[in-house]
């Protein structure tokens, strides 16, 4: 527990002495929640969306799934960068367990998730977002939040072990927008064009990101934060135990 | 041919070898704007059943935006393979050559306005296959004329900045301006549409008159009342633009 400690703290100040690194996964979706907000606020008028306060409660999950789902591409690039590096081999060569690697990193990860969660939730009620669910709810969001990006983040891992470089881990980057234009991060189920929203219906973001935004824009409803947590668990062992088996994978061939 | 001339067409000819060469780092660029044409038309389709789209499809109407995304893409990319020159010492180099440093400039420039006809060509196949109307050639000539025109924009600004940061750290930086200058307009939803600060930032955007050039091909018939704000609107940005990146490369070295 100790080296897991000592990795994720490794990794977390890694990260802040990088900020050129952290700023996309913040600059570019507050951007683009920006301009969603400004271009397309009217969509709320439309036949079968929900009642909402206003258009930014209902895209704030979006910026925040957005944002988790960029960090965890970092987290990968960051873990590419160190076995380009070679700093990754000595990692594995040093008397501590292996598995303590794969949980620093994603530890580092879930605390800059509940940073990242905070961090849209405050500039959403600074700009005139309501949490209709109150305190319970901003909690709710934190949690679902930090389990989905440990999640990313161990995908971005997985991928990380498996290209062992960074400039193939970057070049996902588009499909982090591929995954979220087919669920229903953006906008209402419903109102999705055919055939996103036959696939949304499979997609664990949907549910990630309906479970975020429940508690934001209404008072909880037990069926979706319960769907958003356990879609955001299911991601995050899957992907944790996928990156551990990664790791072995690459420590054979080393 | 001029010598100045075939240095710039060398160095337009070695970005585009670098597309074949390394494919990898091209695709994402090439491929981006479709991808957010296509996801965006998804997820936002029904946006266009507000009254004032007029009956515009949303995929229609957001397709002018991917030309733009791609220009700027296209553009920054020119500023961080620049710097990555920097870093390998390729560029310095290049400073040491007989060659006037407005030639090497144009190259460069050039280079990002050429290149960026490719992810416009290759989301104008994919939209028109999925039922975008055909713009007619007058209509593409122009588009592509602004296209080139931004990709050009953005290139001067990845240029400046990369010599001024002299690493591809500062990649975000030459990409976020083109993000905010494309998405800053009326990309979503027409003027009537947008509300609060964007309303006004996109009233104030000159590369929102550069957009509404390009879409209205797409959207209805080519007006000269349309395009000569975005003519001007160009030309004024690759003056202002352009200024700075002359005099970042003339300076470049000269203390050192």
């Amino acid at each position: 527990m100790r080296v897991t400690i000592a990795l994720a703290r490794r990794a977390l100040r890694n990260s802040l002495r990088r900020p050129q690194l952290l700023a996309p996964m913040i600059i570019f979706p507050s951007l683009m929640l920006a301009v969603n907000v400004g271009g397309l606020s009217h969509t709320t008028t439309l036949p079968g969306f929900p009642r909402v306060h206003g258009f930014l409660d209902f895209q704030l999950a979006a910026a925040i799934l957005q944002s988790l789902l960029l960090a965890g591409v970092q987290l990968g690039i960051a873990v590419a960068l160190e076995i380009e590096g070679g700093f990754f081999d000595r990692l594995a060569a040093a008397p501590i367990p292996r598995v303590s690697i794969v949980l620093g990193r994603l530890l580092a990860g879930g605390v800059i998730a509940i940073a990242q969660v905070v961090y849209f939730l405050v500039a959403g009620l600074v700009f005139g977002a309501q949490i209709q669910a109150g305190a319970g709810g901003f909690a709710l969001v934190v949690a679902i939040g930090a389990i989905a990006g440990t999640g990313f983040g161990a995908i971005g891992m997985v991928l990380a072990l498996r290209a062992k470089n960074a400039s193939m881990v970057q070049g996902i980057f588009p499909l982090v927008f591929v995954v979220l234009f087919i669920s229903s991060a953006f906008f209402p189920r419903g109102l999705l064009s055919s055939p996103a929203d036959a696939v949304a219906a499979y997609n664990p973001l949907s549910y990630i990101a309906d479970g975020m935004r429940n508690p934001i824009i209404a008072a909880i409803s037990p069926s979706a934060v319960l769907e958003g947590l356990a879609a955001a668990a299911a991601v995050a062992l899957v992907a944790s135990v996928l990156s551990v088996l990664a790791l072995r994978g690459r420590l054979r061939e080393a | 041919m001029s010598e100045n001339v075939r240095i710039v067409i060398a160095l337009v000819r070695r970005a585009l070898n670098e597309i074949a060469r390394v494919p990898g780092a091209a695709i994402p660029g090439v491929l981006a704007p479709t991808i957010f044409m296509i996801g965006l038309s998804a997820v936002f389709g029904r946006a266009a059943h507000l009254s004032f789209y007029h009956a515009t499809s949303f995929r229609t109407f957001i397709v002018p935006v991917g030309f733009l995304q791609g220009a700027s893409f296209t553009g920054a990319a020119t500023g961080v393979n620049l710097a990555r020159d920097i870093e390998q010492g390729w560029f310095d180099r290049l400073l040491l050559s007989p060659t006037p440093r407005i030639t090497l400039l144009a190259g460069l420039v050039a280079s990002a306005a050429v290149r960026a006809l490719m992810p416009a060509s290759f989301l104008l196949a994919v939209a028109v296959l999925w039922g975008v109307h055909w713009p007619g050639l007058l209509a593409l000539l122009l588009a592509a004329v602004l296209v080139m025109g931004l990709a050009a924009v953005m290139a001067f600004w990845g240029v400046t900045v990369a010599l001024r940061a002299r690493t591809q750290q500062a990649a975000p930086l030459m990409q976020i301006a083109g993000f905010i200058a494309v998405l800053f307009t009326t990309a979503y939803a027409p003027r009537q549409g947008l509300t609060g600060w964007l309303s006004t930032v996109s009233r104030i955007n000159p590369v929102t008159h550069v957009l509404e050039g390009v879409r209205q091909g797409f959207t209805e018939t080519l007006s000269w009342g349309q395009t000569w704000p975005a003519l001007v609107s160009l030309a004024g940005l690759l003056v202002l633009f352009g200024a700075l990146a002359v005099r970042s490369m003339l300076r470049t070295g000269v203390s050192a």
